[in-house]
């Protein structure tokens, strides 16, 4: 079925989605690269290729958009958010956060709104771009 | 002015395969399956409820050149082609685990919302399909 991009393609976006799944555990680009059917060394650089960044930006920017929401949605701790979506220390949540969101948890928090949409559209839109 | 809306389209990559995965996973039925020599009319629909269709469709010759078909696929492959279904489960958990079982790809596990208890999944081309138990009253 279908050309060699193609199956390339969604064999990434595959992998993309494990991440979607499991995105409050370690990046683990070994057990990814299994799920797209190539190498490790292989596996960064095409699926850079095919969603034009990193693995790694890619799961910030997914666990940066659970931050949001439980900022917005929830009263849980910045520091209990920070290790509920993953992030090992509350200094690189924080600098992540502020280096993709443009302003800092609190101040996030601070500005917070609801939004009533259903949840998984708010997921798509409001992650922050990359 | 209207009064209903009957058929959705999505693009998928093989009409064989996206019945094999529609109908025979998610269990919806086969509408019409019609081959008109230039394209083959295939919708389906949840059991029961022939009044909402999906239009499962090839992108191709001859309505777009075989470049812009290429990138349809592209797109599609890469789960940015826009085609997104909303469905509706009385069992949500129950559902998810009889379709774990039947090997399909899921993007969210079974959480609490809001509005119900809400799952996500992909079809084999890409597609964006969720399943969502919605709260009663």
């Amino acid at each position: 079925m279908g050309s060699a991009v193609e199956d390339t393609n969604r064999r990434m976006l595959r992998a993309r989605d494990a991440m979607d799944r499991a995105y409050a555990q370690p990046l683990d680009v070994a057990a990814l690269a299994r799920i797209a059917h190539v190498s490790s060394a292989h596996f960064t650089r095409t699926f850079r290729a095919t969603f034009g960044e990193t693995p790694h930006r890619y799961l910030q920017r997914r666990r940066v958009e659970r931050a949001m929401f439980l900022l917005r949605e929830t009263d849980t701790s910045i520091t209990d958010i920070c290790f509920q979506v993953g992030f090992g220390s509350p200094g690189t949540f924080s600098r992540t956060f502020r280096e993709i969101v443009g302003r800092s948890p609190r101040a996030y928090r601070r500005q917070k709104g609801t939004t009533g949409l259903p949840t998984c559209y708010t997921m798509a839109w409001t992650r922050p771009s990359g | 002015m209207f009064t209903a809306i009957t058929h959705s389209q999505i693009y998928v990559l093989d009409q064989d395969e996206a019945l094999d995965f529609y109908v025979g996973k998610l269990g919806l039925e086969v509408n019409a399956d019609v081959e008109f020599g230039f394209m083959r009319w295939l919708t389906v629909n949840v059991p029961g409820h022939p009044d909402r269709q999906i239009l499962l469709a090839k992108p191709g010759g001859p309505q777009m050149s075989e470049d812009t078909a290429r990138q349809v696929r592209e797109l599609l492959t890469k789960g940015a082609a826009g085609g997104m279904l909303i469905l509706t489960t009385d069992d949500c958990r129950k559902t998810y685990e009889t379709l774990l079982g039947l090997g399909v790809e899921f993007t969210d596990e079974p959480t609490e919302r809001e509005y119900g208890i809400d799952c996500g999944m992909r079809d084999p081309f890409g597609n964006h399909i969720r399943f969502t138990q919605l709260k009663q009253g």
